[in-house]
């Protein structure tokens, strides 16, 4: 059995004897003695640390770790930088929790703080707060800080990504608001749909940057809309896209939320990820969570505390808007590394070449017969094609040259991605393959 | 010390990126943003040095004695961060074919086994990513439930303990429901006569933790979840203090219909400076039709992803939760085994009973007696009569390398220190440790005056948090 | 502490000034800021917002503690102090100037006290 015990039998006697007590057992006197398992857990006994690895390590292998992805829907493979795993490894940042003593927590604070400052230039958005779970629970808070007590109504643009949509929903039901979807058209947001549903009742308006199929949707005009309705946009955007794409704020969103694993985080099976949200100054105490802010010390130093607390949980209670305790903090300081590390021009690169491979890509897909492109509209880094073969024969020989094909969608379409991570000899051999597959 | 923003250089950078190999696109100018994010122009040298200074700027329990009460601030072994950075789960598309994913799904399904086994529960979720969010999972369950019977509009109110943890009643807000608190015992404990006035055909449920944040189990527990359930309530277990009871006693035997635990508390997880945690969800069978999708499953070695139930309460998170968390929650339950779980257990308990000992020769415990994990001092008289707090104490401890205990909660003790030692600090830095904790309350005693002036010695002095809220400043921003 | 002798007190620590034209400012009473500590942010009611008697309209928020605000009676909202959305720290300084609302009163309630009284119950409350 393995164990990370400092107590030795020894010690344990002495301290046992320290507090009157003869045996463990006694400790736990207070426990009902029909409730004392008899037998013990019905589980493996404990193992050595190489034993746990060889163990560990047989359930890794048997996963497939592709060469080559050209699929994101959520997730995307980008290159990150050798310092950004350097930093994130370091012990203390590993082992802190939350920096609830700023003396002693200027580190931790500091590099919130830096990280909501990012944010803060990526949007556009006047505040961000520490982090939330991920992409997807962003939104739903998001959604949460827009209602109002006459305005409750969320509608959801049906061309943001499906488990987006899927927790915006959980969120609004429980709350026992209503959550409806904006139909799309030709994949992107039905604007003259929006038109008819907005009313005095709609609180909020999600709209997804771009959106699942990839599109770059007309965000500015949505945002008119909503808000000569009344109502408020969220805007859930791509972090990466964002160093080209208009931004949230110049789009007039109200509050720009987003999935950042793209910002150095690996795929990871689906997490850990990072939620990130930022809003106009007018919704800053709305905001859920924590927030670092900037103050000085007794000595008039520059000092960094967690700071609007008074929205928490922990002095809020029933009246919080939301109960997140724990966020990502780990996932925002290595997010806050990997741009510290690309720099604006480096993201810009990134970002460019994300968008110059994916339309490279669509080119070279879109000119095989029976592969045309789906969508018309401008596109970032993923894109929609017909297929007119069966999916599993394309991917099974995908698959064979250690390539992870585009995401096959239920209506038989397939959504691609590429990013800066993709060569053109491997978009060369995909599309090699493709065709191979089709003229079968 | 200087911001990243602060120490850019115009023109600065590293090159991690080949030139781009296909024709370059841009977007049409309509869509583009106007000008470029002002992020910091810095050479990777310039980072690498930031993040050092800022980790020396930082406290882990890397570096000392860390009694966070409610925070299980236990040691986080270095094998799970290896065998999470293994590629075989780190380079995982969490939407592979099933079939090129089967151990991530393994992972999945042998996690469910075991947590199922440790709390008494059917089902499992790792979908939800911290504590809170496991709460959030649990109280809607127990909503489905009660709407799946018709009676979700008239089950609208969840009970919990005026010693709850503050995500409990604002849980039970956000799932659309009313908070009844009710006040605890003398004894600390759950007051049965108030329980029994509380509940009604309007009970939806409970939320408890037991032990409860006072560190004491509660020994009417199946008492209280009977209550609950005569009343037609359901009970929901906050797993945030199983590491007292892990392997020798389970929520699902206490009559706990749904229960969550913190994989970054009991199962060694690191904190990571707030997260990302793991709030799996257990329930009993009843409600697993309910559980978010979608769930893993085992049958004849073959694993799977079935979304295909109609009565669920949805997504809480994209995919399928902090993977990667889970995996280093895994790894750590395979070290210890059946009989390393209820072994760490006990020397947590230990612990606690050794510290609380040494410490009571100056202190005041809230409840005498034995505790379990963690227990609660106040410093009300000292306060009243003395002239120093328990934020002063806390402060004076600072300056003397150890992380205070949580301050001023539970909120029905006043001036409290709640103190978790957990079972991985020895006999020797609990000595240590509780030498410091009397000479300062000695040093207290004699110069109360001078404790209002610490911490000295810290990166900073204490923060002037009245303006930092009055005037927010959140974001870097020149000119400062 | 400071208890004016022209202003009605609630339980709560809220002050009232009964205006000869029906109206009332309500505010927080010097006892309640000295317990609540240096106020960092309040929460006010809309113009044209109903308030009931015994419950709240607003809160006020310390670092590290939020509080209700209790109406002390039924009204309508005539106006509200913005004043101190960007200066809380206004009601630590001067407690019975820096009112929170003003309402249109339309049912005033019977069991206010009056000064002395308050500052009896305030000494019990201690």
């Amino acid at each position: 059995m393995g164990h990370y015990l400092s107590i030795t039998e020894d010690q344990k006697a002495q301290m046992l004897s320290a507090i009157g007590l003869n045996s463990t057992e006694e400790l736990y006197s207070a426990v009902p003695s029909e409730l004392v398992l008899k037998n013990g857990l019905d589980i493996p006994s404990g193992l050595s640390e190489l034993e746990v690895l060889r163990e560990m390590s047989s359930l890794a292998a048997k996963n497939k770790v592709f060469p080559t992805i050209f699929r994101g829907a959520g997730a995307y493979r980008h290159y990150i930088p050798a310092i950004v795993s350097a930093v994130n490894s370091k012990e203390t940042f590993v082992t802190a929790y939350t920096p609830y003593q700023a003396e002693i927590s200027q580190g931790i604070l500091q590099s919130i703080f830096e990280y909501q400052t990012m944010i803060c230039e990526l949007t556009g958005m006047d505040v961000s707060n520490a982090s939330v779970y991920d992409g997807a629970s962003a939104a739903a808070e998001a959604a949460a800080m827009c209602r109002e007590r006459k305005r409750t109504k969320t509608l959801v643009s049906s061309a943001a990504h499906p488990d987006v949509i899927s927790v915006i929903k959980t969120y609004c039901w429980g709350a026992n608001a209503e959550m409806l979807i904006i139909p799309e058209k030709e994949g992107l947001t039905d604007i003259d749909a929006l038109r008819g549903m907005l009313d005095e009742t709609v609180s909020g308006v999600y709209l997804a940057q771009p959106n699942f199929y990839g599109l770059i949707e007309d965000a500015e005009a949505i945002g008119r809309l909503v808000h000569e309705a009344g109502a408020k946009l969220i805007m859930g955007v791509n972090p990466i896209a964002a160093a080209l794409i208009k931004t949230p704020a110049e789009c007039g969103a109200d509050v720009a939320v987003g999935e950042g694993q793209s910002l150095g985080m690996p795929l990871s099976f689906g997490g850990p990820y990072l939620g990130f949200m930022a809003a106009t100054s007018a919704m800053m105490r709305r905001l859920p969570g924590r927030i670092v802010g900037e103050t000085t010390d007794t000595d008039g130093n520059r000092a960094f505390v967690l700071t609007l607390q008074a929205r928490e949980q922990h002095i809020r209670r029933e009246k919080a808007s939301s109960n997140i305790c724990s966020n990502q903090a780990l996932c925002a300081t290595t997010a806050a590394v990997y741009l510290a590390a690309m720099g604006p021009e480096g993201l810009k690169n990134a970002a460019t070449q994300c968008l110059s491979k994916a339309h490279y890509m669509a080119a070279e897909i879109s000119a095989i017969s029976g592969f045309s492109l789906r969508y018309k509209g401008e596109f970032f880094h993923e894109f929609v094609t017909e297929c007119p073969v069966s999916h599993e024969a394309l991917f099974d020989a995908l698959e064979e040259k250690g390539i992870l094909g585009g995401l096959p969608l239920k209506d038989g379409g397939i959504l691609w991605c590429a990013t800066e991570l993709n060569t053109k000899k491997e978009i060369d051999l995909l599309v090699s393959v493709l065709r191979e597959v089709s003229e079968k | 010390m200087k911001t990243l923003f602060e120490k850019s250089i115009a023109g600065r950078g590293s090159v991690y990126l080949p030139e781009c190999d296909v024709p370059k696109i841009t977007l049409s100018a309509d869509l583009s943003r106007k000008t470029n994010a002002r992020l910091p122009e810095l050479s990777e040298n310039d980072v690498s040095r930031h993040y050092s200074e800022l980790e020396r700027r930082a406290y882990g329990v890397n570096n000392g004695f860390y009694p966070l009460g409610s925070c299980t601030m236990k040691y986080n072994p270095k094998i799970d961060e290896k065998v999470a950075a293994l590629s075989g789960f780190a380079e995982i598309h969490p939407l592979q074919p099933i079939k090129t994913a089967q151990g991530c799904i393994e992972v999945l399904t042998r996690s469910e086994k075991l947590f199922c086994e440790i709390t008494g529960m059917d089902a499992m979720t790792f979908q939800p990513a911290a504590g809170a969010h496991g709460e959030f999972t649990g109280v809607l369950l127990i909503k489905k439930y009660h709407e799946m019977r018709d009676e979700g509009s008239k089950r609208t109110k969840v009970i919990v303990p005026d010693s709850s943890h503050g995500t409990n009643p604002a849980t039970a807000a956000m799932c659309g429901m009313t908070v009844v608190s009710i006040p605890s015992g003398e004894d600390g404990c759950v007051d049965l006569e108030k329980l029994r006035q509380a509940v009604g055909e309007d009970t939806a449920g409970l939320m408890l933790t037991n032990p409860n944040t006072l560190g004491i189990f509660d020994k009417n527990i199946l008492e209280i979840t009977k209550i609950v359930h005569e009343a037609g309530g359901l009970c929901y277990y906050d797993g945030a203090n199983l590491n007292a009871v892990m392997g020798l006693v389970r929520p699902g035997d206490m009559g706990f219909d749904c229960v969550h635990l913190n994989l970054h508390k009991t199962f060694a997880t690191p904190h990571g400076g707030g997260g990302p945690g793991s709030g799996a969800v257990g329930c009993k069978a009843f409600l697993a039709p309910y559980l978010p999708i979608p769930l893993a499953v085992s049958a004849n070695a073959e694993q799977s992803l079935n979304a295909d139930f109609a009565e669920s309460i949805g997504k809480v998170k994209s995919f399928y939760g902090n993977f990667l968390v889970l995996v280093r929650a895994l790894t750590y339950i395979l070290t210890l085994g059946r009989e390393g779980i209820p072994y760490a257990a006990t020397h947590a308990v230990l612990a606690a009973n050794y510290f609380k000992k040494r410490l009571s020769e100056k202190y005041t415990i809230a409840h005498e007696g034995i505790c379990m994990h963690e227990f609660v001092m106040t410093l009300e008289n000292e306060a009243k009569q003395q002239g120093f707090t328990a934020m002063d104490i806390s402060k004076a401890l600072l300056d003397r390398g150890i992380h205070p205990p949580t301050m001023y909660f539970p909120l029905i003790v006043h001036e409290a220190l709640m103190a978790e030692p957990t079972e991985t600090e020895s006999k020797e830095a609990l000595d240590e440790a509780a030498d410091i904790f009397l000479a300062v309350y000695d040093e207290a005693v004699k110069n109360p005056e001078l404790m209002h002036t610490l911490p000295q010695k810290t990166p900073i002095r204490r923060p002037d948090e009245v303006s930092a809220a009055r005037n927010p400043r959140l974001r870097w921003s020149a000119g400062e | 502490m400071n208890t004016p002798k022209n202003l009605k007190y609630s339980e709560t620590h809220e002050w009232v000034e009964l205006l000869s034209d029906g109206t009332a400012k309500i505010g927080l009473t010097d006892f309640a800021q000295q317990k609540l500590g240096k106020l960092v942010f309040v929460n006010l009611p809309l113009v044209g917002d109903e308030i009931t008697a015994d419950e709240a309209f607003g809160d006020v928020e310390s670092v590290k503690a939020v509080s209700d605000v209790i109406a002390p009676l039924d009204g309508t909202v005539l106006e509200v102090n913005e004043e101190l959305l960007d200066e809380p720290g206004l009601i630590n300084d001067d407690p019975y100037g820096a009112w929170l609302i003003k309402v249109e009163v339309t049912i005033s309630k019977g069991e206010l006290m009056s000064a002395e009284e308050y500052e009896a119950f305030c000494a019990e409350e201690e």
